[in-house]
């Protein structure tokens, strides 16, 4: 079984196999997961992120950096408040970025070390700009 | 200037620590090269044709003595005692070793520097006017705005893997000292009736396909700017091509789309971020601005007669300063630029010694600061005209006096084949060629304003597509090659240049430049500049001149 980071712990992935999104799109009855990739349309499920519980989104590669603004629209835009997991071409000194932009899930890229990785996830003690569940630094510093 | 407070120096840090656990993990064989790559890159350093290139960032340009001082150190200890000042406004090294890096970059943070974003496919370092804040000309201090925007775009999380790398520069002047029609974004800040208000440009650039930005928004309100950059950001990371990496740049997809669709898409954006809580506080920007201060300026006269007793007997200072120093909006103070053009001197190189000097000289003459321009010069911006004098001696003793500011022989010049592993032709040699076929300062300065601009490659890093006249290094079956074009600008009336025709052997330049100049000495009219003459009579007599003589 696939190990995965959640929520800042190790652990097995349980979750089975994820519908793409045309299978998502086509099914009557919508399964609760689906793997969405970079060069597809976020848009398009934007009025079921309140009955999905995980969402996967794919990388590619590791220089592909448009899943970080899908995970950015699904937590902002459309309230999206399942598991939003990272997986693909996922390095771990990236992970800190996915998480600011609302990934919380990760499973990292064959070969990548997974303890390291949870080292790495957390980063920066601040962040300048807006991020998920943080308010961009220069409100904090004005309070 | 800004100071950091405790959350931007941690900032620095453990960026330190983070880039220290990469190349340590590199050097150990536990990251392979195909993404350290990436991620040095991020950090502004490059492999290059003879060692790596360590590229420094200077937010907007600006730097204090002690930071200069530093340099001088780190050029000296850990390079080869000089140091090369981009058009970016950065400073780069040449031989820094790859394993040393993070030594360099701990020395940094010490003084408030970094490396950060000056690479990469992400938001690089903010550029703006080299004389915000002193300009005659200018409506409002530009720099709280760039350093706002830097702070936004430093270790933005979303925008880190663009589809290609992303300048924005910032400009405040009637003049624009910025380039802002060639970035990716520009910010104009204008003053309507008295309120500050932005301008947006998206969508310009050089390198492969050159374009002029269009202006994609109107009249923005300051609190706006950060919500609006995002929206933009966005768009381009969502959309923006990923297939081939020539086409990749923000300006190929506005394009594809229109500006008009470009702009509504990001507004379409904006309107679910705006006055959200990117949206910039009254607090923040007073803070920020509270950085940029007016320093503590005299009550001087404007006028100083000394001044004109030593233009009447001695032309050196007189050449300098008529070329070299600007008008200043305060009275009695002079903008003072420091020409790194020196002929036999790579352009924009500079020594630790130099670096030393220009350091002590701000400290005396100009409030300890200095600037890096984007024609990759150096300015003292604020500098008592009693003083000039006196600055300009020890200047002329460093060897920073060369007066030659905005002429033919202040070449733009990437460091080309000579150490840039992307380089079809080296341009140093080419830029001093030049130089010494221009040797005589009387007919430069009847020649007058006239930008030369050479690349060593499609990259355009020297901005050849905007010099009055610009050169282009290209490969042909192995040799190198170069392409001339004429009739570019950087500023406010800003324009492409027009290839000449076929491209030169090295050997051929400064003759073709000669012929060049002498069209525009026969066919102008009164005082006129290159660029003028050039627009009013076309290509043609140009083209006649270099290929049929």
């Amino acid at each position: 079984m696939n190990q995965l980071i959640i929520d800042l712990e190790i652990t097995t992935d349980v979750t089975g196999p994820l519908a793409t999104l045309a299978e998502f799109l086509a099914a009557d009855q919508k399964p609760s997961a689906v793997l969405i990739d970079s060069d597809e349309d976020i848009e398009s499920i934007k009025e079921f992120a309140a009955t999905l519980s995980v969402i996967a989104l794919n990388f590619p590669s590791f220089l592909d950096g448009r899943a970080y603004s899908s995970a950015n629209l699904l937590r902002r835009e459309y309230g999206y408040k399942g598991e939003l997991r990272a997986v693909g071409d996922i390095r771990i000194d990236q992970l800190e970025q996915m998480a600011r932009c609302g990934f919380n899930a990760f499973q990292l890229a064959d070969g990548q070390n997974i303890e390291q990785g949870l080292e790495r996830l957390q980063g920066f003690s601040f962040s300048y700009q807006p991020a998920f569940n943080r308010e961009p630094l220069f409100r904090a510093r004005a309070s | 200037m800004y100071v950091y407070d405790e959350y931007d120096q941690k900032m620095v840090d453990e960026r330190v620590a983070q880039y220290r656990d990469q190349t340590n993990r590199f050097l150990a064989g536990k990251l392979p090269a195909e993404e350290f790559q990436h991620l040095r890159l991020r950090n502004g350093l490059y492999i290059q044709r003879l060692a790596p290139m360590l590229r420094i960032a200077v937010p907007y340009g600006l730097m204090s003595s002690r930071q200069l001082r530093k340099l001088a150190y780190i050029t000296r200890h850990f390079d080869r005692g000089y140091a090369h000042l981009t058009t970016r406004q950065n400073v780069q090294l040449n031989w820094p070793l790859l394993e040393e890096v993070p030594d360099i970059l701990e020395e940094l943070a010490s003084v408030e520097m970094h490396a950060i974003q000056s690479s990469g496919n992400c938001i690089r370092n903010v550029t703006s006017d080299q004389y915000a804040g002193v300009a005659q000309d200018e409506i409002e201090d530009s720099r709280p705005w760039a350093e706002i925007i830097r702070q936004w775009s430093t270790f933005h999380p979303e925008f880190n893997w663009l589809p290609r790398k992303f300048k924005i520069a910032v400009s405040s002047a009637t003049q624009d000292r910025a380039a802002v029609q060639v970035h990716d974004i520009g910010v104009r800040i204008l003053n309507n009736d008295g309120v500050t208000r932005f301008e947006i440009l998206a969508g310009g650039g050089l390198g492969r396909t050159p374009v002029i930005a269009p202006v994609i928004r109107q009249n923005l309100e300051p609190k706006h700017l950060l919500t609006y950059l995002e929206a933009i950001l966005r768009v381009y990371n969502r959309y923006g091509r990923r297939d081939n990496k020539y086409k990749a740049r923000i300006k190929i997809l506005v394009r594809a789309m229109t500006p008009a669709v470009f702009a509504e898409k990001v507004d379409a954006e904006w309107q679910t971020l705006k006055d959200g809580v990117g949206t910039l506080t009254d607090t923040e920007i007073s803070r920020v601005k509270g950085h940029f201060t007016i320093p503590p300026y005299e009550t001087l006269d404007d006028h100083v007669p000394e001044i004109d007793d030593r233009i009447a007997d001695n032309s050196g200072f007189s050449n300098w300063l008529k070329q070299n120093v600007k008008p200043h909006k305060q009275a009695g103070y002079a903008i003072v630029n420091l020409a790194l053009k020196q002929t036999g001197i790579p352009p924009g190189d500079i020594t630790d010694k130099q670096l030393e000097t220009v350091a002590d000289l701000a400290d005396e003459f100009s409030f300890g600061e200095a600037r890096v321009t984007h024609e990759q010069n150096l300015t003292l911006a604020d500098v008592p005209k009693r003083s000039l004098f006196s600055l300009w001696q020890a200047l002329v003793s460093a060897e920073l006096a060369t007066p030659n500011l905005g002429l033919l022989t202040d070449i733009i010049c990437c460091p080309g084949g000579d150490y840039c592993s992307l380089a079809n032709a080296k341009s140093i040699p080419v830029a001093e060629a030049i130089q010494r076929q221009f040797d005589d300062l009387d007919s430069l300065h009847v020649l007058g304003d006239l930008d030369l601009n050479i690349s060593g490659c499609m990259n355009a890093c020297g901005h050849h597509h905007v010099g009055n006249i610009g050169i282009l290094g290209v490969d042909k079956k192995g040799k190198e090659f170069y392409q001339v074009s004429i009739g570019g600008s950087g500023f406010e009336d800003a324009s492409l240049a027009k290839i000449l025709g076929p491209s030169f052997a090295r050997n051929e330049i400064p003759d073709v430049i000669q012929k060049l100049v002498n069209v525009h000495l026969d066919k102008r009219e009164g005082a006129e500049r290159f660029l003028d003459t050039y627009r009013r009579i076309g290509i043609d007599p140009y083209k006649q001149a270099v290929y049929t003589s």
